[in-house]
């Protein structure tokens, strides 16, 4: 019964209406909670007694950076499916989720230099979490290029995977490495750790925002990979027949 | 294991045909070695400090700079589709196809870089460790950059998209490679250092040949 359920999906034929039906419910509701998440954060949470008002970046700041590393896992896991089951929907998923990857890791680095110009005064520290979210960003960038380089899709879709997996083998060796080298070259470096005593409030509008980015990135990889489905399917019987596609064909010959 | 060292003579050989093309990256190993005191300053003790960086860092580029020819000649003439049909299994061959590699571009940088370490004022234990260290870690960059340049292979513009693709998956190998000179000159010893880079040589070894192979089939069937 569940296997018949994700055979049937697997195939971009089928996923395609699904997707679209899906992506405006994750869409809304990661408007709903992020504004939700925003109000809590920036009127209800209180003034940091330490950090001022400056620490109400981390609403935003904690969940891309957990979002771009959580993503990059779901890419390997895609590549892994794609790569051992030979579906074509897990490439372009991968594909898809590849691009809000790239900008949660840039959003984080981003934040986080405005969070530490205030907190450290300095837009940048060669912290062990700073610089292995740096490569990681770098890891997307090369994922992308690839996959764009390679004109056919088949092999960019398998190439990309194999890159993924390699990434995904590295990251925890980058981690422990640049955290080793960092121990090494400074004493007393900069903790990004706080104590755990956060405030309840503060906590709930981290997760809510944590919730509405996740609910953001599905609704984007839904969405992405309907346009990926249509470019590469676009000869086939099924999309010509699709409403809006017909529509528009005919539209333009007649 | 015959076809194993057959592929790494014949690699062997026709790089010595042609040598203009090994020495080059080993004379860009020396350029950037020489430009580096020419932008920081002749100040030795600051050369000292930035040695095993810099040192590093070149001979990571120079590795990188070869890893396009790894490839490229036997898939524009078709040696690497027998290769993918030939008994010994095209796993074993690009295995060989990255030692010859390593000895090509590899090992003469680690000969070359205690001459150069002595340039930056290192003490002797400190060259001794810098050799070892890329003894060790040369053989990781002609692995991982295996992976790289299989998946770029045929690919518009691959010889920059290359360096985004293998830089970032150095940075371990740089880290610790550099890291076992430098725990070296201020006394903490290098056998941590030198024993993670080991292991690392070691993973690479084991899975980089398959990946490369998994790669390059991919490349042939499009």
């Amino acid at each position: 019964m569940l296997s018949k359920f994700f055979y049937h999906y697997a195939s971009p034929q089928h996923f395609y209406p699904l997707a679209g039906r899906l992506w405006p419910w994750f869409a809304l509701g990661a408007a709903g909670l992020g504004l939700w998440g925003l109000w809590l954060g920036f009127f209800v949470a209180p003034t940091d007694f330490q950090q001022g008002e400056g620490y109400r970046i981390i609403f935003v700041h904690v969940p891309v950076s957990w979002m771009s590393m959580i993503i990059y896992l779901a890419m390997a896991f895609w590549a892994l499916l794609g790569l051992t089951l030979n579906t074509r929907l897990s490439g372009m998923m991968c594909r898809a989720l590849a691009p809000t990857g790239a900008i949660c890791a840039f959003l984080s680095l981003w934040t986080g230099a405005l969070w530490g110009k205030p907190m450290w005064g300095t837009w940048w520290v060669w912290d062990a979490r700073l610089t292995s979210e740096l490569i990681l960003f770098f890891l997307y960038l090369g994922y992308i290029a690839l996959t764009n380089a390679i004109e056919d899709p088949r092999r960019a879709d398998k190439a990309g995977g194999i890159l993924a997996l390699v990434g995904a083998l590295n990251v925890p060796v980058i981690y422990f490495s640049v955290k080793w080298w960092n121990t090494l070259h400074q004493g007393a470096s900069v903790s990004l750790s706080r104590g755990s005593s956060m405030e309840q409030t503060m906590l709930t509008a981290m997760l809510v925002m944590a919730l509405a980015f996740w609910l953001y990135t599905i609704a984007m990889a839904l969405y992405r990979v309907r346009g990926i489905i249509l470019h590469r399917e676009r000869d086939a019987k099924w999309v010509r027949t699709l409403p809006d596609v017909a529509m528009v064909t005919n539209g333009g010959t007649k | 294991m015959s076809g194993f060292t057959a592929v790494v003579k014949r690699d062997v050989t026709l790089a010595m045909r042609r040598k203009t093309e090994v020495i080059t990256a080993i004379f860009f190993f020396v350029v950037v070695a020489a430009l580096f005191p020419l932008g920081i300053g002749p100040e030795m003790t600051t050369l000292r400090l930035v040695a095993p960086g810099i040192l590093w860092v070149g001979a990571l580029l120079a590795s990188m700079l070869s890893l396009g020819r790894l490839f490229a000649a036997d898939y524009a003439d078709g040696t690497l589709e027998q290769m993918a049909l030939a008994p010994t299994g095209l796993t074993v061959l690009v295995a060989a196809k990255v030692v010859a590699h390593w000895l090509l571009s590899g090992l003469p940088l680690v000969v070359l870089a205690p001459v150069l370490g002595m340039q930056f004022n290192l003490p002797a234990d400190a060259l001794w460790i810098l050799t070892l260290s890329l003894l060790i870690g040369t053989p990781v960059l002609s692995l991982i950059g295996a992976i790289g340049a299989a998946l770029t292979l045929g690919v518009r513009g691959g010889d920059v998209l290359i360096a985004l693709l293998v830089l970032p998956l150095y940075v371990p190998t740089l880290i610790f490679g550099a890291g076992a000179v430098q725990a070296e000159i201020s006394g903490l010893g290098a056998s941590a250092h030198l024993s993670i880079l080991m292991a690392m040589a070691l993973i690479a070894a084991v899975l980089s040949p398959w990946a490369s192979a998994a790669a390059l089939r991919l490349a042939l069937e499009s």
